[in-house]
């Protein structure tokens, strides 16, 4: 369950009392509901799942992460 | 008459009506050719289940095909429902090497449907054929009432003349064959979902509706070319699945290689959509025998409707009829005809 | 595709594979919960890859799937009502009911429409004052918040004809269902990784302490769910049982607290019975007292609805994985995607529908 995908907010807006965003997903944009995350600025990446975004995505944990990865051993041990 | 076999066992599913799922190019529109239509029109010519029939006549081959187009909505980014038709039915011939001759256009039109929508469709189905340059060279026209059909269904045929030396068939593929696409893959069918689900694409998506014919004399011209098809309903994974099934071939085709826009996949990723399975109307898949495959590409790269492409797999001898798929990561699976057509997902 | 493609990278998944084989000194058996895991494995062939000894046992997290058999008669119910316009997402349209499913409920006239957020069902609402609008109110926990906003906002701006038919399954009660049972053989869990962007993982802990099971929050690309495996292993080989966060991009252990605010003041927990499992105490959400006036199961006439189903498949075991999908006599001959035998086939998230769509029946 629960697909969820990263997008850029492009841009706010207030839609009669509800927070909105245009948010670019590699280049289609499309809407999403921006209630849970008041904080957050165009620019910035976050996860939206049904038209509403659910977390931030933190870039510096993500290139960490991909750091992390990189300097594992390609070969394995076992043969 | 050659069995459509699939490589797996189909449950029996009887079904009293007819479900929109017999029309998605899948599964079931595979199950109803099979136990309906082959056994009742039983001939050689329709056995071979290629998109076009080639008819001998004296010493001349004749491709003869039909098509209908029954989307909605009419007008979506990059094309409409004439456009289409014109497109669809110049490329079915297309892909059996035969230059097309001629088309023929039947209409079926809805009472109240509006004459300026029609005159658009109309308009856009001869610009369509004069840069095709296929003469529209007969047609019909039907009205029903009101709620009896969708505003308009339009069914083209067409004719072409195949060329002495060309001999293109589905059940030409061999082991060894290099698979080539000729461009990317799910532009049309995102174009249309987008605008018939109301999913707002910023005009980032459009159909790649495009004539092929020409794109097809560039490729015979460079290289043996053993089988075409064009991966319309169904997607390329239909294509692929239908030629490994007819040829009795397996395909190993390689995820990396396949072509996508990156807003296309952008927008299955949201909607939970595979590329694979979504439709085009611009391309096509060709199986070259492996010595031309260079030369097929470089001359497929030297034209508009080409300029993308790329080799992505091979025909083997293993696992006849099935088609594995390289993923991303180094996997393997196995690509296979679904039932119905994709819906959006959340999960 | 920005954070996304980066975690579909070859080079970096051979290394993690590498690195797997190299800590796996023996056999592990690791359940991932959510059902779009088990989609990204099979879809990508992860399993494939894996040690020999390192078996992915596919846990019950596809909401679809697990949607009794009588809430979905009752969805079905609502959408043959001329006045009711039933929204729902596509997941739901060709799960089959007691006759038929929601495709063929349209084709039959019924007004059924696929959403892609709850809020298009408020517009649908507006512009439609003589219509009841329904929406099936699936998910887990990820969904609750988006479902739970359209309620609240249509009490603020007054709709009167919409309401929800809730279906909403929570994580822990389920995964403790499956640490419970006798025949239970998962030693550690892939946590949902998009579960815990809304919750949080604090409620895992006391989980991890008790039943002595690493529990991996783990995100959704192959990446994602190579690095959840490696720490799963690497916590299994070390004897530690503790929740680690292996999603940290877009998960916190605090969760989304907004998100979480406005669920439990839409919903409180209830008892809730999985499709193939049964009553799992304390593992739904329904609407709370106050928000009755949007709850369709009280709203219009369901409770003669009642059904009950039928014993023929495994979709129970394959839940808790206790059996794998190729396991079963009827996979992909009586049971398949277009004949559903049971729960876990009836959805394109289901183990048994993933395994076969890609191909699993064919070359396991």
């Amino acid at each position: 369950m629960c697909l969820a995908v990263p997008g850029k907010i492009v841009e706010l807006r207030d839609d009669g009392g509800v927070p909105m965003a245009r948010v670019d997903f590699g280049g289609v944009s499309r809407d999403a509901c921006m209630a849970y995350l008041p904080d957050a600025k165009p620019g910035e990446y976050v996860l939206v799942h049904v038209g509403f975004a659910i977390s931030s995505v933190d870039e510096e944990e993500a290139l960490r992460t991909l750091a992390d990865l990189a300097e594992l051993d390609e070969i394995s041990g076992l043969e | 008459m050659t069995d459509f076999t699939l490589s797996c066992p189909l449950p029996v599913a009887e079904r009293k009506t007819v479900v929109l799922g017999h029309g998605s190019g899948g599964k079931l529109t595979a199950q109803l050719i099979r136990d309906l239509f082959l056994p009742a029109f039983d001939n050689p010519l329709l056995g071979r289940l290629d998109d076009q029939a080639v008819l001998e006549a004296g010493s001349a081959r004749i491709a003869f095909t039909t098509d209908s187009f029954v989307v909605t909505p009419l007008f979506f980014p990059g094309g409409d429902i004439g456009k289409l038709a014109v497109h669809g039915t110049v490329n079915d011939i297309a892909m059996s090497g035969a230059m097309p001759l001629a088309l023929s256009a039947a209409f079926i039109l809805e009472e109240g449907f509006s004459m300026e929508e029609l005159g658009r469709v109309v308009a856009s189905m001869a610009e369509a054929a004069r840069a095709a340059g296929v003469p529209i060279a007969t047609g019909d026209t039907k009205v029903v009432p009101q709620g009896a059909a969708d505003k308009m269904f339009i069914t083209t045929s067409g004719v072409g003349l195949v060329p002495e030396n060309i001999h293109i068939s589905a059940s030409n593929a061999r082991p060894g064959d290099r698979i080539l696409l000729s461009g990317t893959i799910g532009d049309h069918g995102m174009a249309v979902m987008a605008k018939r689900e109301g999913l707002e694409f910023d005009g980032a998506i459009e159909s790649d509706t495009a004539p092929l014919h020409r794109l097809v004399a560039a490729m015979t011209a460079a290289g043996e070319i053993h089988a075409l098809r064009d991966p319309t309903r169904g997607g390329l994974a239909a294509t692929l699945v239908e030629i490994a099934a007819v040829a009795r071939i397996g395909v190993e085709a390689v995820a990396g290689a396949i072509p996508v826009r990156e807003p296309v996949r952008a927008a299955c990723e949201l909607l939970g959509l595979d590329p694979l399975f979504v439709a085009n109307e611009g391309k096509l898949v060709a199986f070259v025998a492996a010595a031309d495959a260079g030369r097929v590409l470089e001359a497929m790269r030297s034209m508009p409707e080409g300029r993308e492409a790329a080799i992505i797999g091979e025909a083997v001898e293993a696992h006849p009829g099935m088609v594995l798929l390289k993923t991303e990561v180094g996997g393997t699976r196995v690509v296979d005809l679904p039932f119905h057509e994709q819906l959006p997902r959340i999960c | 595709m920005k954070y996304v493609d980066e975690f579909r990278n070859h080079a970096l998944a051979q290394k993690l594979f590498a690195e797997i084989g190299r800590r796996a000194t023996r056999p592990w058996v690791i359940m991932e919960v959510c059902g779009g895991q088990t989609h990204s494995i099979v879809k990508y062939g992860l399993d494939q890859l894996l040690p020999p000894g390192i078996e992915l046992a596919h846990g019950p997290g596809c909401p679809v799937c697990v949607t009794s058999l009588e809430l979905i008669d009752r969805a079905h119910a609502l959408a043959r009502r001329p006045e009711v316009i039933f929204c729902s997402f596509g997941d739901m349209l060709r799960v089959p009911g007691s006759e038929g499913d929601l495709f063929g409920i349209r084709a039959q006239g019924g007004d059924v429409r696929v959403v892609y957020s709850p809020l298009d069902c408020l517009k649908l609402a507006r512009e439609n004052p003589n219509r009841r609008v329904v929406f099936f109110a699936i998910g887990f926990e990820t969904t609750a918040p988006a479902n739970a906003m359209s309620v609240w906002q249509a009490r603020a701006q007054g709709i009167r004809n919409y309401s929800i038919l809730v279906s909403h399954v929570t994580v822990p009660p389920a995964m403790i269902a499956i640490l419970e049972s006798p025949a239970n053989r998962v030693q550690a869990f892939l946590g949902a990784g998009h579960v815990c962007a809304v919750m949080g993982y604090e409620e895992y802990e006391p989980l991890a302490a008790r039943y002595q099971v690493p529990i991996v929050v783990t995100g959704f690309e192959p990446l994602d769910l190579l690095e959840g495996i490696l720490a799963a292993v690497r916590q299994l080989e070390q004897g530690r049982h503790e929740v680690e966060n292996s999603y940290a991009r877009v998960v916190s252990r605090g969760g989304n607290p907004e998100a979480r605010r406005m669920i439990f003041r839409v919903f409180e927990p209830c008892d809730r019975a999985w499709r193939g499992i049964g009553v799992i105490a304390g593992s739904g959400y329904r609407l709370r007292e106050e928000f009755h006036d949007f709850d369709a199961a009280r709203l219009f006439d369901l409770d003669a609805i009642v059904s009950t189903e039928p014993e023929t498949c495994i979709s129970g075991l394959v839940l808790q994985g206790a059996r794998r999908p190729h396991e079963c006599p009827e996979f992909g001959t009586r049971c398949t995607p277009e004949t559903p035998l049971g729960a876990t086939m009836v959805s394109a998230e289901g183990a048994c529908a993933a395994y076969y769509n890609y191909g699993r029946h064919l070359r396991p």
